[in-house]
């Protein structure tokens, strides 16, 4: 599956990263590049529940493709959710639903992240854009 | 100086632990099982697995007699007044729901129910629950600054409509010991049942329930160095006897026919199905193991670590404890720094604490916080634990700062 440049640029700074401490710091800077939401877009029906954190999902598109903005009060998580979006934004519906999303995070050095004991809420992200893909494209 | 846990060594996961380079510090959620507790495990299986109360068989008689044998030792643990009011539940959960169904026929509409502000859901939820099916009015005794149930307060809420008390003996967010005595008293006043959770509170030092008083108690074999999977019921032999049955099958029966049947009395009688045997023999070998300890060198240790954890978080800048807990752990929050980053990068160092909401989300709410870091300790931690913790939780602000 093609990555978008964004996407192929995370990838080359995540994986020649060894350590933990400079992940966190990468995921830190990676967060600050969210788009930022607007008060109005902060709002319940955004809330993504299943977070200890506060995760607010935007769905929306450009032109065929999908087109998600997120944000949390979370530091980490931001940097988390914006690796996320760099997957998943500019794909079909259809697209989405054949990548492997946990390789993505692998592949990143973060499958730790994802995975279901961890109650940072990536995962509960994960299943409300694919559920609001899915949505949208009927 | 260094701390040491006398206990330490008699908890095989510690070496798991060391190994792995994990810091266990999250003892308030579940204990680490001493080797004593896993040699029963796996001595009730290699011996040979059977079914209890039911067979005539030798291995069936075993396996009854070791688990009778925990309904004895929790008694005696309790100081209950006899085996016959210990009821064998999955744990803390299981007993709240089981009282809120087994109670249930007792509440007319507009009765009243007592929780304090700081109940975890297990000791919220089948109550709420339970005041909305019937009509009841849940009423939420408020705490003081200190982090305890208001007793000024209290005594103006409980009233004549007041048919039943539920509250915890130790919070699992702050951490202090609530005010039991006077609580139950102003409940006895108004002829209300009385409810204690001591999922926390019995894992450290030992309770005479007949001195506290209350009608019923819950525990958890899981925090109190068992298996999970088990836990206990104590009710007094008078309350009960108020229970009505709430789940049916095998071996809570006397006598059965198609359209109508008869059930056993309390205990048997709500423990139906094939109970978790070997947990339980497991929860009978936990308590033998803490019986053969010195109990004061226990409280002893507890309170030198839970000192020191207190004097080591004094000295971050801008950390703001919950509350000043009386033991066993800490919760806190940090100025500018989000709980979930904390503990992201905790875990990262392997440190083994819990973030979020602990359960309560309520009580979190009205304290004003999207959540809270705590540390909680068990009788195997030691002074290296909470040094490995320090370093890390200082490099981890740090990078967050």
């Amino acid at each position: 599956m093609n990555l978008t440049p964004a996407a192929q640029a995370a990838l080359d700074a995540f994986a020649h990263t060894p350590g933990w401490e400079q992940r966190a710091r990468l995921l830190m800077q990676w967060g600050e590049r969210l788009e930022p939401l607007s008060e109005e877009e902060r709002c319940e029906a955004n809330r993504v529940h299943g977070c200890e954190s506060t995760v607010w999902l935007v769905p929306g598109h450009i032109g065929g493709a999908l087109h998600f903005r997120a944000g949390s009060d979370a530091r980490l998580l931001r940097g988390l959710l914006a690796l996320l979006l760099l997957r998943v934004n500019g794909l079909t519906a259809d697209e989405l639903s054949e990548v492997d999303v946990a390789d993505w995070f692998a592949q990143l050095g973060l499958a730790r992240q994802l995975s279901s004991s961890r109650s940072n809420g990536l995962n509960a992200v994960l299943q409300r854009i694919r559920a609001l893909a899915t949505e949208a494209s009927l | 100086m260094s701390l040491p846990s006398p206990w330490r060594a008699d908890f095989p996961a510690f070496a798991a632990f060391t190994a792995s380079a994990q810091t266990y510090l999250d003892s308030a959620a579940t204990a680490q099982k001493p080797q004593a507790v896993l040699d029963a495990l796996l001595g009730y299986y290699l011996e040979g697995a059977a079914n209890v109360h039911r067979a005539q068989h030798a291995p069936g008689e075993r396996a009854t007699l070791a688990f009778e044998g925990t309904r004895r030792k929790v008694a005696q643990w309790l100081n209950a007044d006899s085996p016959e009011e210990i009821v064998f539940t999955r744990g803390s959960t299981e007993g709240l729901n089981l009282l809120a169904y087994g109670l249930e026929h007792l509440f007319v509409e507009g009765d009243e129910i007592a929780v304090s502000a700081l109940e975890h859901h297990a000791n919220l939820l089948p109550w709420q629950q339970l005041a909305r099916r019937r009509n009841l009015k849940l009423v939420v005794l408020p705490l003081d600054a200190a982090g305890d149930i208001d007793l000024e307060q209290a005594d103006a809420l409980i009233g004549p409509r007041t048919r039943l008390l539920a509250v915890s003996q130790l919070s699992n967010v702050l951490g202090r010991w609530q005010p039991l005595a006077p609580l139950l008293a102003l409940a006895r006043a108004q002829d209300a049942l009385t409810v204690v959770d001591g999922a926390q509170g019995v894992v450290h030092g030992r309770h005479d329930l007949q001195a506290l008083g209350c009608d019923f108690y819950v525990f958890s074999g899981h925090k109190l160095y068992a298996p999970d999977g088990c836990g206990v019921l104590y009710g007094r032999r008078r309350a009960l006897a108020q229970l009505r049955h709430w789940q049916f099958g095998g071996e809570m029966v006397q006598y059965v026919d198609y359209h109508e049947a008869r059930f056993r009395p309390p205990p048997l009688g709500f423990e139906a199905g094939t109970p978790a045997i070997a947990a339980t023999v497991g929860l009978g070998a936990a308590l033998d193991y803490l019986g053969a300890q010195d109990e004061q060198a226990i409280v002893a240790h507890e309170a030198a670590l839970h000192q020191r954890l207190l004097a080591g978080l004094a000295r971050f800048d801008g950390l703001h404890l919950l509350s000043e807990s009386h033991t066993a752990m800490a919760s806190f929050v940090v100025e500018g720094v989000h709980n979930a980053d904390l503990s992201h990068l905790l875990s990262e160092q392997g440190i083994a604490v819990r973030a979020g909401q602990h359960c309560a989300m309520p009580l979190l709410r009205r304290l004003g916080m999207p959540g809270a870091i705590r540390v909680s300790l068990g009788l195997y931690n030691d002074g290296d634990d909470l040094e490995r913790f320090f370093a890390a939780f200082h490099h981890a602000l740090e990078l967050l700062r």
